[in-house]
């Protein structure tokens, strides 16, 4: 990793470079091949990261999950694949993740999450995405991600979604353009350009241009796809599709990403080895294969993703074999640079004495902390520099990278 | 200014027509360019003395006028504009507020609304058709017949929308869905969804917040949504009452405890959903207490029967009735006024609104025991309703609607397939939020670059020729439809001068009448109301 060259951006930024919005995203999202790549994945529901990382020397596990613990794999009874001491991992996320595990490019941090215990999706959403101070006055137009852009400039961003989610809220202009299923082509050239005179005074005239843009760009990265569609090629689809789409940009042009996937919220039958939420696990991790396998070798080596949710789920099971709102969850680090340590973190047994409010995992990594330690690592960044993104946080290494 | 009367029918104008004033306006014969629209005398009387006081002459420029009837309706047509210019804007407010019986639509629109199923069949005989498909060994013809019920919804959703004289009413049953928001693919909600906008949100979209909410708590769609068919004595599920009191009424900040949440949610015990007559063999003393009202159930024998404590209450244990005592008490609640007029007003007039025009709402809100009606008359009489600035930005659903009533006005559509495609496009496809919290409905969350490229797709799909609005699906029945012709005599009486310079330059440098729908739906100002 060229760490003095990130050095050197973060200075610019911490001696308040001034980012103009419109060109510089253009200029740098036209050719940028060698800057670190890092998308954030949020699962939005609060996934059950107990069905994820099964806690194999947990007896008591076992005990409060009657119906929906996972049972380890034995012999040829398919179950939860060994991981490392006390852990296993779900079969339906090791099979497509396994060549990761081999090449240790894998990661989990469980008892991670944030210090949020309202145990609403919507406030723990928010208040993640935000990245702020939880007893401080809130400001709702400054998302971590967009305030970690204002710290890389020369650098460009994309949100992969319909939407621009808080997250990126702030003063520095990001894309967004949702990456699923068809995709269009757009106005010609003098409708655009009469649009573009049209907004040229107005508060909306950046994103107008770079939505032209954003749409060119994708259009030539996703010629070849297309190309082999018309002759017919098998293609992947749904979330495999998108996250390939996603690495082809991310490798040529964009150095920050950001996509949320849903369906999360298992208050009902969530299934065991089998079920809904082992099929949702599945199509996560081989879209997350499909994402390092298209970014190549090369461009791998300098990205980490980061899988993270709003919070984890009661650790007994409800009593409609699902499992309600809890608080600390389970995070993935993925990355062709990672240090090699397949659970990170602080840790400890899960048992009834443990448990937060005699109900969750407790929370031993603050997600700002950890973070912070990761994005020092990533990108090099100064201490005002971090500070900015993560305001009066101190940052905790747990030696991911 | 004169007033209405003396400029009868200024917008009843045929396409034919159109052409004739439009050169007349632009000659600067058009008088009613300064023309001002007046309350009528009889629109004075106050039915609820002390309450939301019409002002006694309202009067509003055209500009003004265009402002309240494109803020207050899913978009400004020249029918509706019409309508309220020629009653005046008080009487307009006046009949969009009333709690009115829902009316029929025009013909063209009812009668395709009058052949659906969810319209010829009560929910209950729904669901028992279904039954039957269900415990077929094929599932597929199941999953394609409630596929099609929930179409049928969504179609009766945008006809009515875009064609109800109640304009403020179907506006409203939109915004109360979102509030009371459930998500089509869970389970068999598909089937539910006709239901809920008839039976649990339209009759009551202007009513009491009260009738709502306990319309919703009693409806299968959100028992099922929400988990709480499962929600039982001994196998407590807190989906529903979580969101009951973080969304629904009290917000997350309305002062409730972990604790309220956990007796809320043994309250809701035994409140669920039954798609048959059956009915389950009970014991003696729990008979009487049993209630199935349509696919609603209570079953006395799921029911936690020990007394609860909340917000301060002792609710005494007695079944389906202590739902209602929380219900009462949440619906008056100080927490709710403010929450659900502070989101009604952002909904209807700005991101942020004044301060002081939400706190008039609220107290209106508790004084007439949350008259959902004489609340937007206080918003709709202020003065804030119709200034300028600082506007709204449409969300999707505004955008694709106005678009759709600006360019066609009452020419009523074929096809509403390439209205939800849009919808589903833009991010906000009905019925397709996963979540509770429903859909946001501020700029920030819909002005992103992407959103704008597909806006500008969808402004050439409408502008450009009729973007397969004006043809069925199966292709049996096609009218013709060229494109429209937005560039009419509605667009130089209320909306030129509205506009920038810059958009003006556009549309005025552009030959072609197709480029030029193309730019006007694009433009700016088209993004607001």
């Amino acid at each position: 990793m060229q760490r003095r060259r990130f050095l050197s951006m973060a200075s610019l930024a911490g001696a308040g470079m001034a980012v103009s919005p419109w060109s510089s995203r253009v200029l740098a999202a036209t050719n940028d091949t060698t800057s670190p790549r890092f998308l954030l994945v949020f699962l939005r529901g609060g996934y059950d990261a107990l069905s994820l990382l099964v806690p194999s020397t947990s007896s008591f596990y076992q005990e409060v999950r009657p119906h929906i613990a996972l049972p380890l794999a034995t012999g040829d009874k398919p179950g939860a694949m060994p991981l490392a001491e006390q852990w296993a991992l779900h079969p339906a996320v090791e099979a497509p993740l396994r060549n990761l595990l081999q090449a240790r490019q894998l990661s989990f941090i469980p008892f991670a999450g944030t210090d949020d215990t309202s145990r609403s999706h919507f406030e723990t959403q928010d208040s993640i995405e935000l990245g702020q101070a939880l007893n401080g006055q809130r400001d709702f137009q400054s998302g971590f991600l967009n305030r970690l852009a204002s710290v890389l400039p020369g650098q460009s961003a994309m949100s992969f979604t319909d939407q621009l989610p808080t997250i990126f809220r702030g003063p520095v202009d990001i894309a967004n353009t949702s990456l699923k299923g068809k995709i269009n082509k757009g106005l010609d050239k003098p409708m655009q350009s009469a649009l573009a005179g049209m907004y040229a005074h107005h508060p909306l005239g950046a994103k107008v241009r770079e939505g032209f843009d954003v749409r060119q760009e994708v259009s030539m990265e996703m010629a070849d796809e297309m190309e082999a569609a018309s002759r017919n090629a098998v293609s992947a689809n749904g979330f495999d599709q998108e996250a390939r789409r996603m690495a082809k940009l991310m490798r040529d042009r964009y150095a920050l990403g950001f996509v949320d996937v849903g369906g999360w919220d298992t208050h009902v039958g969530q299934g065991q080895v089998d079920g809904y939420l082992a099929t949702h696990l599945g199509q996560l991790a081989s879209g997350l294969a499909g994402f390092a396998d298209e970014m190549g070798p090369e461009a791998w080596r300098r990205t980490t993703v980061l899988v993270i949710s709003e919070f984890g789920r009661t650790t007994r099971e409800n009593g409609n074999k699902g499992t309600d709102h809890g608080h600390g969850s389970v995070y993935w680090a993925l990355g062709g640079g990672l240090a090699g340590k397949t659970v990170a973190g602080e840790q400890t047994t899960i048992e009834a004495k443990t448990l937060f409010q005699n109900r969750d995992l407790p929370v031993l990594n603050e997600y700002r902390a950890v973070m912070a330690g990761l994005l020092r690592r990533q990108y090099g960044l100064s201490p005002s520099a971090l500070d900015k993104v993560f305001s009066g946080v101190k940052p905790v290494d747990i030696g991911l990278i | 200014m004169a007033p209405p009367a003396q400029a009868p029918h200024a917008l009843r104008l045929t396409r034919r027509q159109t052409l004739l004033t439009l050169s007349a306006t632009l000659a600067g014969t058009g008088s009613l360019l300064t023309a001002c629209a007046r309350l009528p005398a009889q629109a004075q009387a106050n039915p609820h003395a002390g309450i939301a006081r019409e002002p006694a002459h309202l009067t509003l420029d055209n500009p003004g006028l265009y402002r309240l009837v494109n803020r207050l309706s899913w978009g400004a047509s020249d029918a509706e504009l019409n309508l309220a210019y020629q009653i005046g804007p008080g009487a307009y407010i006046a009949q969009q507020t009333a709690d009115a019986t829902p009316a029929a639509l025009p013909p063209a629109a009812q009668s395709q609304i009058d052949g659906l199923t969810i319209t010829q069949k009560p929910l209950i005989t729904i669901l028992g058709d279904l039954e039957d498909m269900r415990q077929a060994d094929d599932k597929q013809p199941y999953q394609k017949e409630l596929t099609r019920l929930a179409r049928e919804a969504a179609s009766r959703h945008v006809l009515r929308a875009l064609y109800s004289p109640q304009q403020l009413r179907e506006h409203m049953v939109w915004f109360w869905f979102n509030h009371f928001n459930v998500h089509q693919h869970k389970h068999n909600i598909r089937a539910m969804l006709g239901d809920y906008e008839d039976q649990a949100l339209r009759p009551h979209a202007l009513g009491r917040f009260r009738d709502i909410l306990g319309a919703v708590a009693h409806h299968p769609a959100m028992l099922r949504y929400l988990d709480n068919d499962q929600n039982a004595a001994n196998h407590i599920n807190e989906n529903y009452a979580r969101e009951l009191l973080e969304l629904h009424t009290l917000s997350v900040d309305g002062g409730y405890t972990q604790r309220d949440v956990q007796e809320l949610a043994r309250v809701l015990t035994g409140h669920g959903v039954r798609h048959t007559d059956k009915i389950p063999k009970l014991r003696r003393e729990w008979a009487g207490l049993y209630v199935h009202d349509g696919a609603y159930e209570f079953n006395p024998a799921r029911h936690d029967f020990d007394d609860k404590a909340l917000l301060g209450l002792t609710i005494k244990r007695r079944g389906a009735g202590e739902l209602d005592e929380v219900l009462d008490k949440l619906a008056t609640h100080p927490a709710t006024a403010r929450f659900v007029c502070g989101k009604i007003a952002r909904f209807m007039l700005s991101d942020q609104p004044p301060d002081t025009l939400v706190k008039r709402m609220s107290a209106t809100f508790i004084s007439t025991q949350g008259h959902i009606g004489e609340t937007l008359k206080t918003l709709l009489y202020a003065p804030e309703f119709t200034q300028a600035e600082p506007g709204k930005f449409k969300d999707p659903m505004h955008y694709v609607l106005s678009a759709v009533r600006a360019a066609y006005d009452d020419k009523v559509i074929l096809n509403t397939q390439p209205v939800l495609n849009w919808l589903n496009r833009l991010g906000e496809g009905l019925y397709n939020r996963q979540t509770p919290d429903g859909y946001p409905q501020t700029e920030d969350a819909w002005s992103s670059s992407g959103q704008m490229t597909i806006r500008f797709d969808i402004a050439r799909a409408i502008g450009n020729n009729h973007g397969g609005l004006f043809k069925t699906d199966d292709g049996s029945r096609a009218e013709q439809a060229g494109f429209p012709q937005l560039a009419r005599a509605s667009y130089y009486q209320f909306t030129r001068a509205m506009l920038r310079a810059d958009t003006r330059q556009a549309l005025d440098n552009t030959a072609s009448p197709q480029d030029w729908n193309t730019l006007y739906l694009s433009a700016p100002e088209f993004m607001y109301r």
